[in-house]
């Protein structure tokens, strides 16, 4: 194993309702680097963060973080190395009842025992990294989304860990929440350390922060790299997948009958 | 959402509405009869048949209830039924040769034992027997002895009344 | 044919693995060590929300309970001439059967709903995932304390129940009807028994308790994470429970009765 990785996926299968979401996939995902895993929808980028995260279990091959196999870890020990990894969920994940104070403190009364000013300080501090120490006292529901996903933000780095995954943190973001967003991934993946990895098929934006690129389509990888030699790739499926071709090897059309057929045959709709 | 002291202290107060109403469950309503279970003292009876005395039956004398009916079973060599009575302790100085009698609370209502004491100056105590015992009266078998005597005429050598319960145990059976 | 012969045996399988999974929940939060000091609060907050919050339903309609067994039952008596029976006839089927089944019937639609809705939408909005991606255990945060104040909050609310149900008849039979008090309340303890009448009613509102929590919190917790999914769990959680509920208690009386 290679000591610059901090996550290393081997030949992973995974299966759900007899349906294959990979097949044979090899990630390995490099220490205080940000890496981007994109791909079409559907294709089961947020499946591989929950089986990074333990939340899941591959039908075969393994998933080494930090030299540990998830899989193989009793309960307690999958719950210390979680406490290592940070999770920002597509919507945020706030908890709805607690207002964005006591959601960042969340994590921090549960896993440690210091005293309230000490909670109030970090709470405070993390939530001035996202930029948003003034909105302390809202509730979730008075958010927008991107400051929501902010927040979460905030939350997953409350007790400084070693990971942290994104899933699609741009989705459905305005341009300018987008930017800040970019912004405070690469900034905290600098600042702080981290280990990054951002699932994504907003090609351009996040190519414009990721140090290294992996691109899944149908269980498969199909191209892998710096950004660089990413953006110079040319094979057919990583062409219509970069620059948003409309058909490709990602066929346009749904399989069908021929059109004549269907329109003069006597199909039974 | 409301504060933490304010959720404590509605529960609270819910709690005390809780056990309230259970008070009031208990005195006003059971009259809490057999929370604290009396102490008394055991004896048994043997009847020949108890119609249809159950367990926790009233047992009386003078019509004030001074215990219950405690178990029973039947003799598995007399074919008699062994009821057991739980006499309160309140209750002392029963004498021994009083009688137990199965009656029946107005024309339909449940079995009781009455005792009716007599002038022995031995009294019950824990696990002494009351040897005087007169059967339940059960309707049917009074109606069959009355159409019995009315259509054989006087032919008939009835039994007293009192203790009845076997006295035609050809035509009634004595499988009670 | 053997198509039928099949979906049956997927149905039946499907059921099975429902029970099973119910049963894993039921064993998690059961034999999960409690944590005393974080774990009372959380308890405490449940009690509030699903008993305190369901008090007005229960009390409002046990009063109104209480008040119309009475009406139908003084008439039904007064043919008899055994109007003064009037105490005993609402004590005991309040204690015995309306109060514990009535109350779970409502708690099922107010406070079961609530608890299905809540859960399947913290698991629809990720609020569960992530919590088990901070390495805290959703069994314990959320599920459990659910699970447990819902077993405590309903004998409470069976008791007050029960209480304000008689309190109504009294209203009715004496206040209203005329009967004399103390007949209405002296008739009433010569025929109620403690043990047997009150205390067996609240061993039955104990499981109904428990029953109707379970299936609340399990179909919130198995929800499909849409809104349809939350919909349909929602309206499930009450139907199974309302049926839990009327089968457990016939089971339950004929234990009862059957000298248990």
């Amino acid at each position: 194993m290679n000591n610059q990785d901090f996550i290393e996926i081997t030949d992973l299968y995974f299966n759900r309702n007899r349906h294959s979401v990979f097949r044979g996939v090899d990630i390995a995902i490099p220490k205080g680097k940000i890496t981007a895993i994109m791909g079409p929808s559907g294709t089961g980028k947020t499946t591989l963060l929950r089986l990074i995260g333990g939340q899941l279990i591959p039908t075969s091959g393994q998933v080494l973080v930090d030299g540990q196999n998830v899989h193989r870890l009793s309960r307690r020990k999958l719950y210390r190395l979680r406490n290592r990894m940070g999770m920002l969920f597509q919507n945020g994940a706030l908890f709805t009842h607690l207002n964005v104070y006591e959601n960042v403190a969340f994590p921090l009364r549960e896993h440690t025992r210091l005293s309230e000013e000490m909670i109030r300080s970090i709470v405070l501090m993390k939530l001035e990294m996202v930029g948003l120490r003034g909105a302390w006292h809202l509730m979730p529901s008075e958010l927008s989304g991107g400051m929501a996903r902010r927040v979460a933000l905030a939350r997953a780095i409350a007790l400084d860990p070693e990971l942290i995954m994104y899933d699609e943190p741009l989705s459905g973001q305005d341009p300018i929440s987008k930017g800040v967003l970019l912004r405070l991934m690469r900034t905290l993946n600098d600042s702080l350390g981290l280990t990054s990895i951002i699932v994504s098929h907003d090609v351009q934006e996040t190519l414009s922060i990721a140090d290294y690129v992996y691109v899944i389509s149908d269980g498969k990888l199909i191209g892998q790299g710096t950004t660089d030699t990413i953006k110079q790739n040319d094979t057919r499926e990583l062409n219509q997948f970069l620059h948003g071709l409309p058909d490709g090897p990602v066929a346009f059309r749904y399989p069908a009958l021929p059109l004549e057929q269907d329109l003069l045959g006597d199909t039974q709709i | 959402m409301i504060s933490e002291r304010m959720v404590e202290s509605v529960v609270g107060l819910f709690l005390i509405a809780a056990m309230g109403a259970m008070l009031v469950l208990a005195f006003k309503v059971s009259g809490l009869t057999s929370f604290f279970k009396p102490e008394g003292y055991m004896v048994t009876a043997q009847f020949d048949d108890i119609g249809q005395l159950k367990t926790r039956a009233a047992v009386k004398i003078g019509g004030v209830t001074v215990g219950e009916v405690a178990g029973i079973k039947l003799d598995p060599v007399t074919f008699k039924a062994v009821v057991k009575i739980q006499i309160n302790s309140r209750v002392k100085d029963i004498p021994v040769d009083s009688t137990a009698t199965i009656l029946t609370a107005g024309l339909l209502g449940d079995n009781y034992i009455e005792i009716t004491p007599m002038y022995s100056s031995e009294f019950l105590k824990e696990g002494s027997e009351i040897t005087e015992t007169h059967s339940a009266m059960i309707l049917e078998r009074l109606i069959g002895q009355f159409m019995y005597k009315v259509g054989g005429g006087s032919n008939s050598d009835s039994s007293t009344p009192s203790n009845n319960a076997n006295a035609e145990p050809k035509k009634e059976g004595v499988t009670q | 044919m053997m198509s039928y012969v099949q979906s049956l045996g997927s149905w039946g399988l499907a059921t099975l693995r429902d029970y099973g999974r119910a049963g894993i929940l039921l064993s998690r939060v059961v034999f999960a060590v409690p944590n005393v000091r974080k774990g009372f609060p959380l308890v405490l907050q449940q009690v509030y929300a699903e008993g305190v919050q369901s008090l007005l339903i229960i009390v409002v309609s046990s009063l109104f309970i209480g008040m119309v067994v009475a009406l139908q039952g003084y008439h039904t008596l007064a043919k008899f001439g055994a109007s003064q029976e009037l105490g005993p006839l609402v004590a005991l089927s309040v204690a015995r059967e309306l109060g514990p089944v009535v109350t779970a019937l409502l708690f099922a639609g107010r406070a079961g709903s609530a608890l299905t809705a809540e859960i399947g939408l913290m698991k629809a909005t990720d609020q569960l995932s992530s919590m088990e991606m901070m390495a805290v255990d959703p069994m314990r945060k959320v599920i459990a304390p659910r699970l447990w104040g819902g077993f405590i909050s309903m004998p409470l609310l069976t008791m007050i129940f029960n209480a304000v149900a008689i309190y109504g008849a009294y209203l009715v039979g004496v206040k209203w009807l005329g009967l004399d008090a103390g007949a209405f309340w002296s008739n009433m303890q010569a025929s109620v028994e403690f043990h047997s009448d009150i205390v067996n009613g609240l061993l039955k509102s104990l499981v109904f308790g428990f029953v109707v929590t379970w299936i609340a919190v399990y179909q919130g917790y198995d929800a499909v994470p849409t809104s349809a999914g939350i919909a349909k769990s929602t309206t499930r959680s009450v139907v199974y429970s309302s049926l839990a509920v009327l089968g457990l208690d016939f089971v339950l009386t004929a234990m009862m009765i059957g000298g248990w």
